[in-house]
């Protein structure tokens, strides 16, 4: 699921953080901490700013399957 | 009565205790209904009341015992049924109404029936904090099960489509209120659950008196909402109405528009903290960077000859930092070129391609082979040409074909290729081109 994937990246990005800050890394294991750290901020912040909105009901059919309808919004 | 025709006098205790006797007989079980006023309940525990209606009024007394059962707190006011036996006080020549339940009318009856549910599921343990799950930090499907044409569904939209952008809101349209309502809203529940794929659901209507809200008391919709493994934020009503599906729900939202904002606070939430980390990223690797500056700075001066430790150090560092700010470019801006690359390469795997540069490969190799094989047709012909030419030229017959003859000598058939060998008389057989003569020598000359 594309939340948990977001969950996982912004986890992720706070480990690299908390790395980095407690100063143990050689310089080259800082570039390639923060290398890691940009790549997953970049996909915490695309997964925040999707833009993509749907509304739509759920209608039960007679023999128990769903059929989605779009709904139309009164605003 | 036979006590009163005789003129027998009786003390007033005495009198009493007769009527309190009586009493006590006749009404042992009543079930009466008034309103509540003069509601008293001192240190002792007892309740002590008035019932009444426009006519009459009853005092009434609940020991402490019966009063610990009471699900609800008399008020005055309150209208209730109570069920208990007469008796009389006899210090004071009072008869009162010994309650042993009590049970309010109308709108009361349901506060009661709320009330009992919600102690029976408490007991249950359906209320418990261990069964909470956790609401998502950036759900993407969210289900709505209201009735469509509600306040709340409006509302909720509303504050969803000013937020957040990045939403699919899936509602599963209900009656909320009426009879069935409940019903409805647990097989809703239910649905959404069996369809899957959301991340979170709101469970509500807008406000209403406590009956038209009555459906989110029920027991179906408690136990529907407490065995949903979609988290449920119950949105119901009023800021003021507790319902038992807000007990049961992982998060309890005031009104619908609250749920909705509590789904979308966290957006704007994670949004803070990821600008947070973000920055905590850069400084933190500036400040290394600045570290290893400093400590390269103090290199050269501790040094004797730093100068080429130094240098090399320093363009070291500075090498890095052009790396990083060139990965930081990469990562945050330049994805699509990469992309663009890597779908070159693999449009150059495309097998499509391969197969055609097979083909074009077995073309030429079988064009070759072509000339390859013609050629050396060719050449056989031509050495066949030459070879039969040749062998025409030293066939016998073709000398023949040229007004020679062969002469053999009879009967030995030898080849006769000097004169020496015949003498007059001899017999000789000439082969001509075609045909042959047999002669006879005539003369010799040599």
């Amino acid at each position: 699921m594309a939340v948990e994937k977001f969950e996982t990246a912004l986890k992720k990005l706070e480990e690299v953080v908390k790395k980095l800050e407690g100063g143990e890394l050689s310089l080259e294991d800082s570039l390639k901490a923060f290398e890691e750290g940009v790549k997953q901020s970049a996909f915490c912040s695309k997964k925040l700013n999707e833009a993509e909105r749907r509304v739509e009901l759920l209608l039960k059919q007679r023999d128990g399957s769903f059929v989605k309808k779009p709904f139309d919004e009164v605003d | 009565m036979e006590l009163f025709k005789e003129r027998r006098v009786l003390t007033v205790s005495a009198l009493t205790g007769l009527i309190r006797e009586v009493l006590e007989e006749n009404f042992d079980q009543v079930w009466v209904e008034g309103e509540i006023s003069n509601f008293a309940s001192p240190q002792s525990g007892h309740c002590y009341f008035t019932l009444k209606d426009s006519g009459a009024q009853l005092r009434c007394v609940m020991f402490r015992g019966a009063a610990r059962t009471l699900k609800f707190a008399p008020k005055d006011g309150m209208r209730v049924l109570v069920r208990g036996r007469l008796t009389l006080f006899e210090p004071r020549g009072e008869y009162q109404l010994v309650a042993e339940y009590l049970e309010p009318q109308g709108i009361g009856g349901l506060q009661m029936a709320f009330i009992q549910l919600k102690e029976k599921l408490a007991k249950e343990g359906l209320f418990s904090e261990l069964h909470k799950r956790e609401i998502p930090k950036l759900p993407r499907k969210i289900g709505v099960v209201t009735s469509p044409t509600g306040a709340a569904i409006r509302d909720i939209l509303t504050v969803l489509s000013r937020r957040f952008a990045n939403l699919e809101i899936l509602i599963s349209p209900v009656r909320v209120q009426g009879e069935g309502a409940a019903l409805e809203i647990a097989a809703a529940i239910d649905d959404l659950n069996r369809l899957g794929g959301l991340d979170v659901m709101i469970v509500g209507r807008g406000g209403g008196s406590l009956e038209d809200l009555w459906a989110f008391n029920e027991e179906v919709v408690a136990r529907a909402i407490h065995r949903s493994a979609i988290p449920v934020i119950s949105a119901v009503g009023h800021e003021i109405d507790f319902t038992i599906s807000d007990f049961v729900a992982d998060l309890r939202a005031a009104t619908p528009s609250a749920a909705a904002e509590l789904v979308v606070r966290s957006k704007q939430e994670l949004t803070a903290e990821l600008e947070a980390l973000v920055y905590r990223l850069d400084i933190s690797l500036v400040r290394r960077l600045e570290i290893w500056r400093a400590g390269v700075r103090a290199l050269s001066r501790a040094v004797a000859d730093p100068s080429r430790i130094l240098g090399h150090l320093s363009q070291r560092v500075d090498s890095l930092d052009g790396r990083l700010r060139r990965e930081a470019d990469l990562m945050l801006g330049d994805c699509g070129e990469r992309i663009e690359s890597l779908a070159v390469r693999l449009n150059q795997q495309n097998p499509v391609l391969t197969l055609r540069r097979t083909e074009e490969r077995l073309a030429t190799l079988s064009l070759r082979m072509d000339h390859a094989m013609g050629r050396r047709l060719a050449a056989s012909a031509e050495r066949l040409r030459l070879a039969s030419g040749t062998l025409n030229a030293v066939s016998p017959l073709a000398v023949l074909g040229r007004g020679y003859s062969i002469a053999r000598k009879l009967p030995q058939r030898s080849v006769v290729r000097d004169s020496r060998e015949i003498g007059a008389g001899d017999r000789l057989e000439l082969t001509l081109a075609t045909g042959s003569a047999l002669c006879r020598v005539e003369e010799v000359r040599s």
